[in-house]
């Protein structure tokens, strides 16, 4: 099955992974942004991709719960297929939360109805029900207050922390995280972390693509550095943040660290 | 820099100016010549036409108080109510039919998106006149269909309206509908949303906020056109604004029927564009 040179084995505490990707490939046309990957998510651990824009980084997170189409390989979650045409999505999607770098709110909802939506049309959730989970999710990104304003009325930060409210008030199992923080203002990025931090700590699930290279080093448990397509290096963050062997990741590392 | 005299007002003074300052003086002094003269042609036409004008003549002709006294208050009550009904009604169906048109031309089904394209392309490339004829005069004697009467106003007219509002419609919503961002789709999918729940309670909300400053445009156009239905003949209960306009003239070859019926386009048309262009800006505001 696994014809990759280092055959992932981060955890061997975990039976299966909660994500598993095998040989995936994903193509636009012409050309090939992911060029046969493996990677593999043991349950409650935190994973950072990082690497260069164009790198495939976010195509790979999207393909995770098939936002994107795969070309080719698997995507196993907890160890089911996900690629299988047989496979309900919706049902898949609804264990994996997932949040943007734009961070996608609905702008005709209020904060509180963003987060209630899905979990009164998907899960039948009763109003009332769907209301206190939504208040209590809003309150654990520090948003309790602001559970009435719109999208509009809100700034950036606080944006993205609702859209985090609302793929937490699904129950997931699992969070994908694609440049959570890349739009927002400089001062505003703490926040968000602070609060993508506080989730791991309580054993969430994560796979996280980022540029926030502080936030890789002290949380991620597992660092991947992806080059043109490929894993080019991974391992603890220490060892790849700190004592990269490539040059590509000398390099990127260089170019991000200097600033 | 220094030796350059300025007075008390700290415009520069005349002395020995940086080309810079020539320049930039000799700009600004074109500038004001320009705009003088500007002025002074639009006055000059203003007071030719002003001494050249009949006045009392064209005041009898356009503004006579009397020949518009005699049109109320049948303008309002018949002329102008029976405009809007014509309106709303041909409003309510284009919708209807544009919104139909705008899900087939999105369909995964080829059948359904040629005809869609196919209906769209006829409705929008036929001058409306002709589609009125066809449907009021054309169809009832062909087909022996005698068209119903809604609020005391025969549908011919109506239908024939709405056949070519939906075909400019459907792609107004089309635009709207595709207009809601990808990431939109994205973020409820990734919810667990299906794709018939997403297109509800995600696309569509927003979809409609976006269309609606070019729908109330359509309405106003609707509005002006139903003054060709003036074509199809009408009778006295279900005359429209300007074949009443017409009609009026008709009896004592006077402009101020014509004039008085123009007002009355304008005082439903003037807010309706005035609305759209606040709908505009709200929409600007939300992004």
């Amino acid at each position: 099955m696994t014809d990759a040179p280092a055959a992932p084995s981060s955890t061997p505490s975990a039976d299966i992974p909660a994500i598993e990707l095998r040989g995936l490939r994903k193509a636009f046309g012409d050309n090939e942004v992911l060029k046969g990957i493996d990677l593999s998510v043991a349950p409650k651990k935190v994973i950072c991709i990082i690497g260069a824009s164009g790198s495939g980084k976010s195509t790979l997170l999207r393909c995770v719960n098939r936002l994107e189409e795969p070309s080719g390989g698997q995507v196993l979650i907890d160890g089911i297929d996900i690629t299988h045409p047989d496979c309900d999505l919706d049902l898949v999607r609804q264990r994996i939360g997932m949040v943007f770098q734009q961070f996608n709110l609905f702008p005709h909802l209020s904060a509180l109805d963003n987060v209630t939506l899905a979990q009164r049309k998907v899960l039948r959730r009763s109003d009332e029900q769907a209301d206190e989970v939504a208040r209590a999710v809003l309150d654990r990104v520090g948003l309790a207050e602001k559970a009435d304003a719109y999208p509009s009325q809100l700034s950036g930060g606080q944006q993205q922390r609702v859209a985090i409210a609302r793929a937490l008030a699904m129950n997931p199992e699992m969070m994908l995280f694609d440049e959570a923080t890349s739009a927002l203002d400089p001062e505003l990025v703490g926040d968000v972390l602070d609060v993508m931090r506080t989730l791991a700590s309580e054993g969430m699930t994560m796979l996280v693509v980022t540029h926030e290279m502080g936030f890789a080093r002290r949380v991620a448990d597992h660092v991947v550095f992806m080059d043109q397509g490929v894993i080019c290096e991974q391992g603890p963050p220490d060892q790849v943040l700190g004592t990269p062997q490539t040059p590509r990741l000398q390099q990127f590392l260089e170019k991000v660290l200097e600033h | 820099m220094t030796d350059i005299p300025v007075s008390d007002d700290g415009r520069l003074g005349e002395g020995d100016l940086p080309e810079l300052y020539r320049s930039g003086r000799a700009k600004q002094a074109r500038a004001k010549r320009n705009r003088i003269l500007s002025y002074a042609a639009g006055i000059g036409v203003f007071v030719a036409v002003a001494l050249l004008g009949d006045w009392g003549k064209i005041q009898e002709a356009y503004f006579d108080p009397e020949s518009a006294k005699v049109l109320f208050p049948e303008i309002i009550t018949t002329a102008t109510k029976n405009t809007l009904i014509y309106t709303f009604g041909a409003f309510v169906g284009g919708v209807a039919i544009g919104l139909l048109m705008a899900v087939m031309k999105m369909s995964s089904l080829r059948p359904y998106r040629w005809f869609a394209i196919t209906y769209i392309e006829i409705f929008r490339g036929l001058p409306a006149l002709l589609t009125i004829f066809i449907v009021g005069f054309g169809t009832p004697t062909a087909l022996g269909v005698q068209f119903p009467t809604i609020f005391g106003v025969p549908t011919a007219g109506i239908i024939s309206l709405a056949l070519v509002a939906g075909a400019y419609l459907a792609e107004t919503i089309r635009a709207g509908i595709q207009g809601v961002p990808k990431g939109q789709v994205e973020a409820a999918r990734s919810l667990g949303m299906s794709p018939s729940l997403t297109t509800r309670v995600v696309v569509i909300p927003q979809a409609f906020r976006l269309v609606i400053p070019p729908l109330t445009n359509e309405m106003v156009l609707l509005l002006k056109d139903t003054a060709l239905l003036a074509a199809l003949g009408t009778t006295a209960t279900t005359v429209e604004l300007t074949k009443f306009g017409r009609d009026a003239f008709s009896i004592n070859l006077n402009n101020t029927p014509f004039i008085v019926a123009g007002v009355m386009y304008l005082m439903l048309t003037i807010p309706l564009t005035y609305l759209v262009g606040r709908l505009e800006k709200r929409n600007m505001a939300s992004r």
